[in-house]
C-alpha cells in the first residue's frame, strides 16, 4: 500500500474438496511460465489503466496443492474501496481467461484437465 | 514445440517435433497437428503462442520462433 491508500482488496483462491459433487483429492497446476508472467503483467497494466490503482499483486502457485491450500492471491490497493473491489475482480476474472496456467483435478479414481473438453 | 496441460497428454510429452514448410502459417501447423493427433479436435479450443504471445491463424512461422500449444486455460 501507499500513504494514499484507503483500502486493500484481497482475493485468496483455495483448493476446494469437490467439483460438481465429486470429491477432489488434490489439484495439480502447470504454467507456461514466461508467457504466464507476461500475460499477468498485461492484466496488471490494464487494471492500472482502468482504475486508480496504487499497488497490485498477482501470485499463482504451480505443482501439487492439497485441499485448503492457496493457488492464487490477488491484492489491490486504491484510495477508495469501489475501485479496489472492481479491479480485484477484473484481475482474477481475466487471469482465469488468458493466463496460460492449467489445473488438473485429481479424484480417487482418475484425473481430468479442467475446461479442456466440452 | 512446447505442449502444456492436456496437449502434453495428447502429444505424449512436453515437447514435440513437426516438419513444416518454411514460412508456413499457424493454420497449416494446426492442420498437420490435427492430422497426426486427432484428439486435438475434441478440445473446446486451443491456441498457438509464438514467442510467448497468442498468435492468429494467419501468422507466419519462422525457424527461430518458440511455438507453444495452449489448450483452454484453467488457472485460478
Amino acid at each position: 500500500m501507499t500513504p494514499q491508500s484507503g483500502g486493500i482488496d484481497v482475493f485468496i483462491g483455495t483448493v476446494r474438496d469437490a467439483t460438481k459433487g465429486k470429491a477432489v483429492v488434490r489439484l495439480e497446476f502447470e504454467a507456461y511460465e514466461p508467457m504466464a508472467i507476461k500475460e499477468m503483467q498485461k492484466i496488471a497494466d490494464e487494471a492500472f489503466n482502468k482504475w486508480p490503482v496504487q499497488k497490485l499483486l498477482i501470485h499463482h502457485r504451480t505443482g501439487m496443492l492439497e485441499v485448503g491450500e492457496v493457488p492464487v492471491i490477488i491484492a489491490v490497493s486504491c484510495a477508495h474501496r469501489d475501485a479496489a473491489f472492481d479491479a480485484c475482480r477484473y484481475v482474477i476474472d481475466t487471469l482465469k481467461q488468458t493466463v496460460p496456467i492449467w489445473k488438473k483435478e485429481i479424484f480417487e479414481d482418475g484425473e481430468v484437465w479442467v475446461a479442456a473438453h466440452p | 514445440m512446447l505442449a502444456f496441460g492436456i496437449a502434453k497428454d495428447i502429444f505424449g510429452g512436453s515437447s514435440v517435433e513437426v516438419e513444416l514448410p518454411e514460412n508456413g502459417t499457424i493454420q497449416s501447423l494446426k492442420e498437420s497437428l490435427e492430422d497426426r493427433y486427432p484428439r486435438l479436435k475434441h478440445l473446446v479450443s486451443y491456441m498457438v503462442a509464438v514467442n510467448n504471445e497468442y498468435s492468429s491463424d494467419e501468422a507466419l512461422l519462422t525457424t527461430r520462433d518458440e511455438i507453444a500449444i495452449i489448450p483452454p486455460v484453467s488457472g485460478g
